[in-house]
């Protein structure tokens, strides 16, 4: 069943337009991860799924239900979550209560402070400190915590490894099975496209704000994902 | 003695300047708007309360229990249908905003009530004291004011610290749209903090009625006394609010006494630029700036 279809999206910021008529569907239970370059749109079409921002031009559906024009708050409540680009922590407030605030929608579901302690021990011994303290990796882990705090039915996570040492990156990405196992589907955008071939199951790449390539992780070679990465 | 009896004068009324100032920290902390109409929102909590103890024959505490509520849901009102709208637009169209709100509320009450000076009526309460040494007393009314101010710092404290809608109130005043990604309503709880802070200084305001006598212009005076507790205890903390409220409160009793009662006030606004000229973040700054 697809959970989640974007239909020929075009997106803007005033006047520039940072995505084309992109199209993609996500299927309940799956991982998608969408690469391209800096630039590319990623982040555009997470934050348009998210609802930080309104589609210029096309739709998207979640479990069945057009959310266009729906603001963030209540697409949250729907189970649409994530962790954005920066990680965008709350500073003045504890590890313990960044979590809790991301169970602000009051979902229920296999997710709380506890289940996410065991996926990232680490998170687990920073509980009291304030999220301003923490390494980029250990905020970056409190981010993913916090967007699964919702129990999300679709999960975004953009851009995991910015910035992070590649040992950090391997950590995170770790826990990656752990999250879809728990029945939770994940869309994300990435640049490290190693990482992407290894925990998603389809891959979509996008270059200037279009859709040039899309296949299985599998059936896809280095040299076409170079090619269209790059725009060859 | 007569120091020390001006010195518990002045913490009491501090408790007063602290309930009058927490509003004003709150909408700053979490919205960064400076609400220029603070003080005459209090002055019309205190109309309010003397039109109703003047038709309905109520006594003054009662008129707490439908001014302030009432005052509450004109909060939230005035967030979601008023500032809201101007708080995109930039830094400064909050700031005209309630400045056209305290031009509107100052003529408006001139009008309706005159240019006379009024008081809350609370009997012989005003005047019963609390004797603690032969030079000392305390009166039982600013004793009361005093636990209420202190009362409702802590509660709004704790709702701060240990409520979810406490702890999405900081949220969003860190980062309001990964709060909306939380799946927080920032206009909800914009209007929240507005419509708290609209009780409490309207709690202020009434009492402020009951200690002494109010004019319909009489608000700005009280925002800048606002102003300077919770610059001198630090923005964005309550505890400092409270104490910066103490501060100023016993630096104009005890300037009223060792110097003359002229200048009491004065010496209050000394006290708030030394504190801004050698320690500019207050007493208790907030830990983390955002």
């Amino acid at each position: 069943m697809t959970l989640l279809s974007v239909d020929h999206v075009d997106a803007r910021y005033g006047d520039f337009q940072a995505l084309f008529d992109v199209s993609l569907a996500v299927r309940e239970g799956e991982t998608l991860a969408v690469i391209g370059a800096n630039g590319a749109g990623k982040s555009t079409l997470l934050k348009t799924i998210a609802g930080l921002l309104r589609p210029a031009r096309g739709e998207v559906t979640f479990n069945g239900q057009a959310v266009g024009a729906l603001p963030a708050h209540r697409r949250v409540a729907m189970g649409i979550s994530m962790a954005p680009e920066g990680r965008r922590l709350f500073p003045s407030l504890t590890v313990e209560d960044n979590l809790l605030v991301g169970a602000y929608s009051g979902r229920s579901g296999p997710w709380n402070v506890a289940a996410v302690c065991r996926l990232f021990p680490l998170v687990a011994e920073r509980r009291s400190r304030l999220a301003a303290r923490l390494s980029g990796g250990e905020q970056q882990a409190v981010a993913i915590g916090r967007a699964l705090m919702s129990n999300p039915r679709l999960l975004l996570l953009d851009e995991v490894s910015l910035g992070l040492a590649p040992v950090v990156v391997e950590q995170l990405y770790a826990a990656l099975p752990q999250i879809a196992a728990s029945g939770t589907t994940v869309l994300l955008v990435e640049q490290d496209v190693r990482q992407a071939l290894r925990v998603a199951d389809r891959i979509q790449c996008l270059l200037e704000g279009r859709t040039v390539l899309e296949g299985t992780a599998g059936s896809l070679t280095r040299e076409q994902i170079a090619a269209a990465y790059f725009g060859v | 003695m007569v120091v020390t009896n001006a010195f518990v004068q002045g913490i009491l009324l501090g408790g007063l300047y602290a309930l009058f100032a927490c509003g004003l920290s709150l909408m700053f902390g979490v919205m960064r708007v400076v609400n220029l109409a603070h003080g005459d929102l209090s002055i019309m909590a205190a109309f309010g309360a003397l039109a109703l103890v003047d038709s309905l024959h109520l006594a003054p505490f009662v008129t707490l229990l439908i001014v302030v509520p009432a005052m509450a849901v004109l909060g939230y009102l005035v967030q979601r249908g008023v500032l809201q709208r101007s708080l995109h637009v930039s830094a400064l169209a909050p700031l005209l905003v309630t400045f056209g709100i305290s031009i509107i509320l100052q003529n408006g009450l001139q009008e309706v009530f005159s240019a006379d000076n009024r008081a809350l009526n609370i009997g012989s309460l005003a005047t019963a004291s609390l004797r603690i040494t032969n030079q000392l007393s305390v009166g039982w009314f600013s004793l009361l004011v005093f636990g209420v101010g202190v009362t409702v710092l802590v509660a709004l404290q704790l709702f701060l610290s240990r409520t979810s809608t406490g702890r999405a109130m900081r949220a969003t005043s860190d980062d309001q749209e990964a709060a909306q990604l939380m799946g927080i309503d920032n206009r909800h709880i914009y209007s929240l903090a507005t419509a708290i802070a609209f009780a409490t200084v309207s709690v202020a305001g009434i009492f402020l009625g009951m200690r002494t006598s109010f004019t319909p212009t009489a608000g700005p005076a009280l925002l800048i006394f606002a102003f300077e507790a919770v610059i001198i205890g630090g923005l964005g903390s309550l505890w400092g609010t409270l104490l910066g409220g103490i501060a100023l409160g016993v630096a104009q009793t005890v300037g009223a006494q060792v110097f003359s009662p002229a200048y009491g006030i004065l010496t209050g606004h000394l006290v708030f630029l030394a504190v801004l000229a050698l320690r500019p973040q207050g007493f208790l700054p907030k830990a983390v700036t955002v």
